[in-house]
């Protein structure tokens, strides 16, 4: 094929126009790949919940903090107003949250063992433990996959909690260890990335703390001293609400959102879900925008690539006039030559974005909490890619129209 | 479509101006026979490498007639020109001559790739061994010069390799545009006669065309393209 010996005649600026074609299409399919991940990510976060409910404050607010463990509550829900809706006959099962601690960097939640009964994500997929069991003891704690992993741990490890948020905390709640006595498998949700212990653990190691401070001497309680104490806690930062039937849901939403004696908020998972998907959503389009910019930009670096070979190339196209080739093809050779370019340069960027995928892979996991899966390409990737070598095709008419054009009026004039 | 009684060139009453500029070109009548190797002279600028495209059936002369082998150029469409011109025609020029991304053979054999008839014509069917023959018999023959890539060849055997192209599969009609301006004196008159020795062989009609008439007296015919031009006018 003429198209073909030609570029590989010219093969340093081909493979350049390749190689920024490849790029192009590695980022664009790469961002594709990634929205594709974060929306599931995102959408199998919490399922199986028909309420959150928390102090007053954002509806996004409130998700982030009880779901995702980002940010601060910034008021708490008093156990009373908790029991209250929790012993409500429309309400099936609650999950109480309590936060405010971390472990290495890893958020500790206080909750009790209905958690690892009712909640649910992925559609219905219920937390499963990898080994050890639920808290049995005071002291026990249950990590998700992601802990385990990277700190290392196992069954029987001694943990000390440290006070407060953050990464490097100089407070810790070192005179009461716990034991790690369960370890969940992998959700590819935030879970992964949460330290669980006890509601009434939480309780214990605050009991002689007051004001960011620990007591000194002899009002501090041991932890033994702490099993005897009343361990019900004041307040609670959220809860998650099962319904015994769906249609009561929004009642109830009502009901917590007007109740008068503390400031509540409700909110249903699924429709804040959504409005943060929506907010994301527009950085994600965004970047999906630049991506198809970049694309654009490679395949215009490519149309310059073949209009300036044009002029060099007259010769060429006279000596194949001279043996009798129509303008035709010579128009036909130049959008092969486009389509050839593009076609290969599809086929590496696809190479280049999956190879830089499974590479990244165990980063984006580990760093990020990414959980990408590379997969095959879907028809819409497909489609997307199909109208890469499009556009190219349609942008190679124009050199091509040129070179037609040229070959008409240099007939076989071999201009040097 | 070909005649075979007709002449191989006939110009009638021709008249070329390119857009927008004078008439470049009158001439009354050419003609070339078959088997006829002409030898064309005329300055650069005189409008040679005009008359060469009407022959070749590239530009398309406001008036007259360009016939070759009894068919005229004017009745057929753009691309029965071309594969007229690809079955039909041989065309050597002054230099550069050859694709540098193909072989020597490639080169030699691509107008195989354009005629089917000039396929057809080569004994065989095999233009690469057509195509070693022909430089065989140009004084191309040593097989490691055919494996060097084109543009490491001298000017004499590039001009051979397009010899050789140009005779590939026999066309009736061959045509050099100035092809040993770039050549010096001794190889030129070694390069003409391998070339006509091939002409001779296979009936080729030859139109030579130069500015130099040092090599005219190897030819049948000397014609001047000012004569040509000049007459007409004079005679109508």
């Amino acid at each position: 094929m003429l198209a073909l010996r030609s570029l590989r005649n010219r093969r340093t600026t081909a493979l350049l126009t390749l190689s920024a074609i490849a790029i192009s299409v590695a980022l664009l399919l790469g961002v594709q790949k990634m929205r594709t991940a974060a929306r599931d990510g995102f959408a199998n976060t919490v399922s199986g919940v028909d309420l959150i409910v928390g102090a007053r404050s954002g509806q996004l607010n409130l998700l982030l903090y009880s779901v995702f463990r980002v940010g601060d509550a910034t008021a708490n829900v008093s156990w009373s107003s908790y029991q209250k809706i929790a012993n409500h006959p429309d309400v099936a099962w609650t999950i109480p949250i309590s936060l405010g601690d971390s472990h290495r960097g890893f958020r500790v939640m206080g909750t009790n063992n209905d958690y690892f009964e009712h909640y649910r994500f992925a559609g219905d997929r219920s937390i499963r433990f990898t080994s050890g069991q639920r808290f049995a003891d005071l002291y026990d704690a249950v990590i998700g996959a992601d802990v385990a992993r990277q700190l290392g741990y196992k069954l029987g490890d001694k943990v000390v909690i440290s006070h407060g948020l953050g990464n490097v905390s100089f407070a810790h709640h070192d005179d009461k260890p716990f034991r790690i006595a369960g370890i969940l498998e992998r959700t590819g949700t935030p879970v992964d990335r949460t330290v669980h212990v006890s509601l009434e653990a939480i309780t214990a190691i605050h009991l002689d703390w007051g004001g960011g401070m620990q007591a000194q001497g002899d009002a501090r309680i041991s932890a033994e001293q702490a099993r005897a104490q009343n361990l019900t806690p004041e307040s609670i930062t959220a809860f998650m609400v099962g319904m015994r039937m769906k249609v009561m849901t929004f009642t109830m939403q009502r009901a917590i959102n007007e109740y008068r004696l503390e400031p509540l908020l409700a909110i249903i998972p699924g429709v804040a879900l959504t409005q943060l998907w929506n907010l994301v959503g527009i950085a994600d389009t965004a970047l999906m925008i630049v991506a198809a910019f970049v694309v654009l930009a490679g395949l215009l670096g490519m149309l310059t690539a073949i209009l300036t070979s044009l002029n060099e190339r007259r010769r060429e196209m006279a000596i194949l006039r001279s043996v009798g080739a129509q303008p035709r093809h010579v128009f036909t050779m130049l959008i092969a030559e486009a389509g050839l370019l593009a076609t290969a340069g599809v086929l590496a960027g696809v190479a280049l974005c999956y190879g830089l995928l499974y590479a990244a892979k165990p980063l984006l996991e580990s760093r990020f909490g990414i959980f990408l899966d590379p997969g095959g390409l879907t028809g819409y990737d497909v489609g997307l890619l199909a109208s890469i070598v499009f556009a190219a095709l349609l942008m190679g008419a124009v050199p091509a129209w040129r070179a037609y054009r040229n070959t008409l009026s240099d007939g076989l004039t071999i201009r040097v | 479509m070909v005649d075979p009684a007709s002449p191989a060139i006939e110009v009638e009453d021709l008249q070329y101006a390119w857009p927008g500029k004078p008439v470049l070109l009158r001439i009354n009548q050419f003609r070339v026979a078959r088997g006829e190797r002409v030898f064309l002279r005329g300055p650069s600028g005189s409008g040679k490498s005009t008359l060469l495209g009407l022959i070749g059936g590239v530009l398309t002369a406001q008036r007259g007639h360009v016939r070759l082998l009894g068919t005229d150029l004017a009745v057929l469409g753009a691309g029965a020109r071309d594969r007229f011109r690809g079955d039909h025609l041989g065309f050597i020029f002054q230099m550069f001559n050859l694709l540098p991304y193909l072989d020597v053979l490639d080169n030699v054999a691509l107008p195989t790739r354009f005629s089917r008839a000039r396929r057809e014509r080569i004994e065989g069917g095999d233009p690469r061994a057509e195509g070693r023959r022909l430089l065989s018999a140009l004084g191309l023959a040593d097989p490691a010069l055919l494996a060097s890539p084109v543009n490491e060849l001298s000017i004499g055997q590039q001009q051979r390799v397009a010899a050789a192209r140009a005779l590939l599969g026999s066309p009736e009609i061959l045509i050099a545009d100035e092809p040993t301006s770039a050549l010096d004196h001794d190889s030129r008159e070694d390069f003409l006669k391998l070339v006509m020795a091939e002409c001779a062989e296979r009936g080729t009609t030859l139109l030579f065309v130069s500015h130099d008439t040092s090599l005219g007296g190897l030819f049948d015919r000397v014609v001047s393209l000012d004569e040509l031009q000049r007459s007409p006018a004079e005679a109508a």
